[in-house]
């Protein structure tokens, strides 16, 4: 891997120099603050009159009741941001003309797709942590248990950098970063509710169609279970989509 | 060092060069002449391992630029055509990233960073935002890349488009330092540049090299009559009559504005200079100027890359 951490440590200076980074961790910050809150919120409320309703006392768990949606709300996020930070990875590089710059040096291309992977997938992960002081708070108010929420997170980071590896492969189709971050936003978001054809096809296409459908899997993840299934399921979709990235810069080379 | 056999490109169904065959020694500087749109750029670009050939083979160093890609661009340093460069990392920021992609290793970065911060004269804006820096500037930084590693082979393409005179210069300055290090390919348009430059041109016209030499060669080959300047004091017309008998002499030329100033152009056989003056004194003239005229590498160009013969061609 040759030159790897060249290229990543210039990606992640070019992240964190551009205001593109902080508009969007802004924007994520406070969507998910909101929702946090919501959740918080509702639960309060439900503790309240669940004083009153020994039955209901019972079914009062912090785990399905503020966390599981919570995750599931940051997924949402999710789909709207991950294209707004992978969109300039290739799509710059090919409009400003330094992609020669990087193909003539002796950068093997995984290096290069590779990093620029790496260090997107970082930069979104310092914008989720900036979501754990309110599981911290919430630690400090109740007992959550720690496994679930750890897996929760697993799940948001695999999700996340899921959504990341099909980004990177709309920018590297375009010089445009608008239509990469449509590209990237319209596949997702098809994938997000491909499942939903599942009750009028037929069983084997629904199955299919089901297992396909991107955030079907993260729901193991938000329900605090750890699922090898759904773990294959998001390396193999990451894997895939970097592979073609990997094709498609061959392609630059022969397209000029 | 740098061998190109055949090259062919298609941009779709169009040839942007075609069968383009060179060798380039080592230490040589080889200037790489031709009008815009003429194959510059592809050949470059073929060489420098950016895109593959359709057709043909480049080596550098004996190895394959397609096959043996990585270890070819380990020893090629390369500065495209528009300077590309990341415009929101700082100059010693961009050259770090720069040296660890080209292999420097991380201990040496620092050091090697510093070498070609000190030959390319950026000690002063190391520090600042390559997306403030002036076109001058972002020339230098964009050469100093290609100098990091002390690569063997330099491609530097038009490395002196778009500068202001003064600039212009100091690149020129630089190469001409660098020489003495490096192989040295390098294109542009303007013809006293490489004529200044370069020990050897390659001229390339509508995807083919059309002649290959060095500028004092070229010049003289293809050069088909001298022209040699005359002023003299006295009468011209006749003395104009009289150098037109002389053996050699095709064609005397007076000129209009100013009847004591001839032209007299005289076929390549040999110097006819000393016969003309002994010819004006013998006429009891005064011999005020005497001067060969050499047509310039930017005739020799245009004879070459126009298909239509020139005025002066017809002539002749």
């Amino acid at each position: 891997m040759k030159g790897f951490l060249s290229v990543y440590r210039k990606e992640l200076y070019s992240l964190f120099a551009l205001p593109v980074f902080y508009a969007v961790a802004f924007t994520f910050l406070v969507i998910a603050g909101y929702f946090f809150y919501s959740a918080i919120a509702y639960y309060n409320l439900l503790s309240f009159q669940a004083g009153q309703n020994p039955m209901m006392a019972k079914q009062m768990n912090l785990m399905e009741m503020v966390l599981r949606p919570f995750f599931f709300d940051l997924s949402i996020v999710l789909l709207l941001i991950s294209p707004l930070l992978t969109m300039r990875l290739f799509a710059e590089e090919r409009k400003t003309g330094t992609m020669e710059l990087l193909l003539t040096y002796p950068l093997p291309d995984r290096s290069i797709v590779l990093a620029k992977y790496a260090a997107v997938v970082s930069a979104f992960a310092v914008i989720v942590a900036g979501t754990l002081p309110g599981i911290f708070l919430l630690n400090y108010l109740g007992s959550p248990a720690w496994k679930p929420i750890l897996c929760g997170y697993l799940g948001i980071l695999l999700l996340g950098s899921s959504f990341m590896s099909l980004g990177v492969f709309t920018s590297s189709l375009t010089q445009n970063q608008i239509i990469a971050a449509v590209l990237s936003f319209g596949a997702l978001l098809m994938l997000w509710v491909i499942g939903w054809a599942k009750s009028y096809v037929g069983s084997a296409m629904g199955e299919l169609l089901d297992y396909l459908s991107i955030v079907k899997h993260f729901d193991t993840f938000s329900k605090g279970i750890l699922d090898s299934r759904d773990l294959l399921y998001y390396l193999i979709f990451t894997v895939f989509f970097l592979f073609l990235t990997l094709r498609q810069m061959a392609t630059y080379r022969w397209r000029g | 060092m740098i061998e190109a056999e055949g090259l062919t490109k298609y941009y779709g169904p169009l040839p942007a060069i075609r069968d383009v065959t060179f060798t380039i020694e080592r230490g040589e500087v080889v200037g790489f002449l031709g009008p815009n749109g003429a194959g510059k750029s592809t050949t470059i670009r073929i060489v420098t391992c950016y895109m593959p050939p359709t057709t043909g083979l480049a080596r550098i160093d004996g190895l394959d630029c397609f096959s043996q890609s990585l270890e070819v661009r380990r020893r090629i340093g390369y500065l495209p055509e528009s300077v590309p460069l990341y415009g929101d990392l700082t100059v010693r920021g961009f050259l770090r990233f720069a040296a660890g992609a080209k292999g420097v290793e991380a201990k040496k970065q620092e050091g090697e960073v510093r070498r070609v911060v000190a030959v390319c004269g950026l000690e002063n804006a190391a520090h600042r935002i390559i997306g403030h820096l002036s076109k001058g500037f972002r020339q230098r930084v964009g050469l100093a890349q290609a100098l990091l590693n002390n690569p063997s082979v330099l491609v530097l393409d038009e490395p002196t488009i778009g500068l202001d005179p003064a600039h212009i210069i100091e690149i020129r300055r630089l190469i001409q330092e660098l020489r003495e290090e490096h192989t040295i390919l390098l294109s542009s348009h303007i013809l006293p540049e490489v004529a200044q430059i370069c020990q050897r041109v390659l001229i390339i016209n509508k995807g083919q090299i059309v002649a290959t030499d060095t500028p004092a060669n070229l010049t003289s080959q293809l050069q088909k009559s001298a022209q040699i300047q005359l002023q003299v004091r006295g009468e011209a017309k006749e003395l104009a009559h009289a150098l037109e008998n002389l053996r050699g002499v095709q064609r005397v030329i007076l000129t209009q504005a100013d009847q004591e100033r001839l032209f007299v152009e005289t076929d390549r056989s040999g110097d006819l200079r000393p016969e003309i003056a002994r010819l004006v004194v013998a006429r009891g003239m005064d011999l005020l100027e005497l001067k060969l005229m050499d047509l310039s590498l930017e005739d020799i160009f245009m004879q070459l890359v126009t298909e239509e013969p020139s005025q002066e061609d017809t002539h002749s």
